[in-house]
């Protein structure tokens, strides 16, 4: 089938949904309203309110009352609304969901998928455009995958369903509905922390995820480049071999992703590079991010989100030094 | 025009005084006197853990400790109110709820000293770890009660908390959540009058901490924390109602914080002594061994008897901890489901360097 990320998701939580009775959708809206995005359209229809429950509004329960669930034999799929609520879940996932499978040996589980749309673009109020995914990283213990389009956004879904980890599956809002790809329609998995090389070339690697791949591979085609894009679609773990074989054949390594420049995963990336290929470099390795403050107000949000230019100006400044 | 749309009340219940008279009224009908005895062995077996803990953290053989002494009637009441199927929720002071589901003692010890094998196989006794971030243990055993619900499990689960506790969020979240799907759970409010340094009076301005759970919809009770028959008739009338389709239940037990909050504070910094003292006589233990005694259930022989086997068992937990080692590769083999290679090589990198030696 040709579709859009959002009908893709749909896709995957259908059939997630089907095949293990244990598991459940709940967040806020998410049943007869289907999402404040749609992503679990006509779910409630087909599973009952049982199965894909509004709660009420409050985020810590949303994810504290999923991990009850996870611990005890159920698969729970949370939704937070907007990635920038989850603020108020940061203690569940942190102190508790990261954690359960350490604290006891492994003797308690956490299989959890928990949804939150991310990233901005769309002209929505403050709050609903944060890139957390390296806060969530750093935690250790929470394994943190974006998607950047519809084919990977059902597979690596799928693959979280069948994680016995607590998963933190970012939804980049932009990209619902930007292209419609072919999509299996059946069950399928992309493998977790395996990243994508959507980009093959020689003279510089772009690492990017989420938002910030297509526009990388069009800076790359619209200038005729050579270069190599790395798609990681898992955050945490990385998928360091993949990053260092590609630095090594090219020698020059851009960092690229929405999230503020300054701590972000970028950082994690080009320390990576920096301690294990350090002599395979032809130039230091340059990381270009949303500017390091938090995200603005719509009108200006264009002017905080790497656009085609900046991406541009990062290669050039990579290529020439 | 103006008319009153809600009203609501708290009652409170103690069934033994403090001399350890009964009202008979109110006494439990399935509390025979092999169950009072058992129940008496096991608050006199938690507060010899709870000192002996204490005696090994001054000598530096286990880490920090909440100790339980005086709250061991809100704790033994209540646990041995549930069935072994019903889930308990347990927080840093709660180490009765683990006695008394047969969590082996040196698991509780090993705990202290700091190991996380302490934990290995609480699920199995239908018990989580104690929960130190205070508050967030509610919302987790709203979803556990949720999921039983949803398994279509006949059994509840009981969730403790101290009075601090009730400040927190999550404390609303959780007992809105309850309401909301009408789960199977028991909020049991351990209030010893201090979270650490801060007394009751400056957590809340509600009269009873009890009512916290009316906004919410759900059922309350306060009883008198330190009467063991008190805490188990309530706990075990709320796990019949919870059970058979009643509302969650909060139940505020009246106790007090005899010690420390932990091995890390001197309560005499920020509590009189002479606030202490009328609690003194108020003794949970002491109460129902008066009982006990006074309709000849419990004499002097049994009471030496029973110190004697406390001791034994808390000799060879002794023992069993002091051997307990670290087992550092224990800690990378449990973050995830599978091993990151980035995580194998820390560890790899730590193991070929001999990091740990």
């Amino acid at each position: 089938m040709i579709t859009n990320m959002v009908t893709a998701l749909n896709n995957a939580l259908d059939l997630c949904l089907e095949e293990n009775s244990k598991a459940i959708i709940l967040g806020e809206d998410v049943g007869k309203d289907g999402g404040v995005f749609r992503v679990t359209d006509g779910l409630f229809d087909k599973y009952g309110p049982n199965r894909v429950i509004d709660t009420p509004l409050a985020e810590s329960s949303i994810i504290g009352t999923s991990i009850g669930m996870a611990l005890s034999g159920m698969h729970p799929f949370p939704e937070i609304q907007f990635a920038g609520f989850s603020y108020l879940a940061f203690n569940q996932l942190a102190a508790h969901a990261a954690r359960y499978r350490s604290r006891t040996r492994g003797n308690i589980k956490i299989p959890m998928v928990l949804r939150m749309p991310v990233s901005g673009g769309v002209k929505t109020l403050e709050h609903h455009s944060e890139s957390p995914e390296a806060l969530f990283s750093h935690i250790g213990g929470l394994v943190v995958m974006e998607p950047s389009n519809p084919y990977d956004a059902k597979g690596m879904l799928i693959k979280a369903s069948h994680m016995d980890d607590p998963v933190i599956f970012l939804e980049p809002t932009k990209l619902y509905r930007l292209f419609k790809q072919e999509v299996p329609e059946g069950m399928y998995e992309v493998p977790a922390g395996k990243a994508n090389l959507v980009n093959e070339g020689d003279d510089f690697t772009i690492i990017t995820y989420g938002t910030m791949v297509r526009p990388a591979q069009e800076v790359v085609k619209e200038n005729n480049l050579s270069a190599d894009i790395l798609d990681l679609r898992t955050i945490n773990p990385l998928d360091e071999s993949a990053i260092l074989s590609s630095v090594r054949k090219t020698g020059r390594a851009l960092v690229l992703h929405e999230a503020p420049l300054s701590f972000g995963a970028g950082a994690e990336i080009a320390a990576r590079i920096g301690e294990k290929s350090l002599y395979d470099l032809k130039s230091p390795v340059m990381r270009l991010g949303g500017f390091s403050f938090p995200y603005p107000f719509s009108g200006d949000e264009d002017y905080w989100v790497p656009n085609k230019n900046r991406i541009l100006y990062s290669i050039k400044k990579l290529m020439n030094s | 025009m103006i008319k009153e749309v809600f009203n609501g009340s708290i009652k409170n219940m103690q069934i033994m005084d403090e001399d350890g008279n009964i009202d008979n009224s109110l006494f439990p009908k399935d509390l025979d006197s092999k169950k009072l005895i058992e129940l008496y062995k096991f608050m006199n077996l938690g507060r010899a853990v709870s000192n002996k803990l204490l005696a090994l953290q001054r000598l530096g053989k286990v880490a920090t400790f909440a100790p339980l002494n005086g709250e061991e009637a809100v704790q033994a009441g209540s646990a041995y109110a549930a069935e072994e199927s019903d889930f308990i929720v347990p927080t840093f002071r709660n180490h009765l709820p683990f006695i008394i589901r047969g969590v082996p003692l040196e698991n509780l010890f090993i705990a202290v000293k700091g190991y996380e094998e302490a934990y290995s196989s609480v699920l199995q006794k239908h018990l989580t770890p104690e929960v130190i971030a205070v508050g967030s243990q509610y919302t987790q055993a709203a979803g556990i009660a949720f999921s039983m619900k949803y398994q279509k499990y006949k059994n509840a689960v009981i969730v403790y908390g101290g009075d601090g506790s009730t400040s927190e969020g999550d404390f609303y979240e959780a007992m809105n959540f309850a309401g909301v799907f009408n789960l199977p759970i028991i909020f049991i409010i351990e209030n010893n009058e201090w979270a650490i340094s801060v007394p009751r009076s400056k957590q809340t301005a509600s009269k009873t901490l009890a009512q916290k759970a009316v906004a919410a919809g759900l059922d309350a009770i306060q009883v008198d924390g330190n009467d063991v028959i008190a805490v188990y008739k309530a706990t075990k009338d709320a796990l019949d109602s919870v059970k058979n389709s009643g509302k969650p239940f909060v139940i505020e037990a009246l106790t007090y914080r005899m010690g420390m909050h932990t091995t890390s504070d001197d309560p005499t910094k920020y509590r009189p002594e002479s606030e202490v003292d009328p609690w003194k006589p108020k003794d949970p233990i002491l109460r129902l061994r008066k009982y006990l005694a006074s309709n000849k259930l419990w004499n002097d022989s049994m009471e030496e008897d029973m110190q004697n086997q406390n001791k034994s068992l808390i000799d060879n937990a002794t023992a069993k901890v002091n051997e307990a080692k670290a087992n550092p590769k224990a800690m990378f083999d449990n973050v995830y489901s599978f091993m990151p290679e980035t995580l194998k090589e820390e560890e790899d990198e730590a193991l070929k360097n001999n990091f740990w030696q």
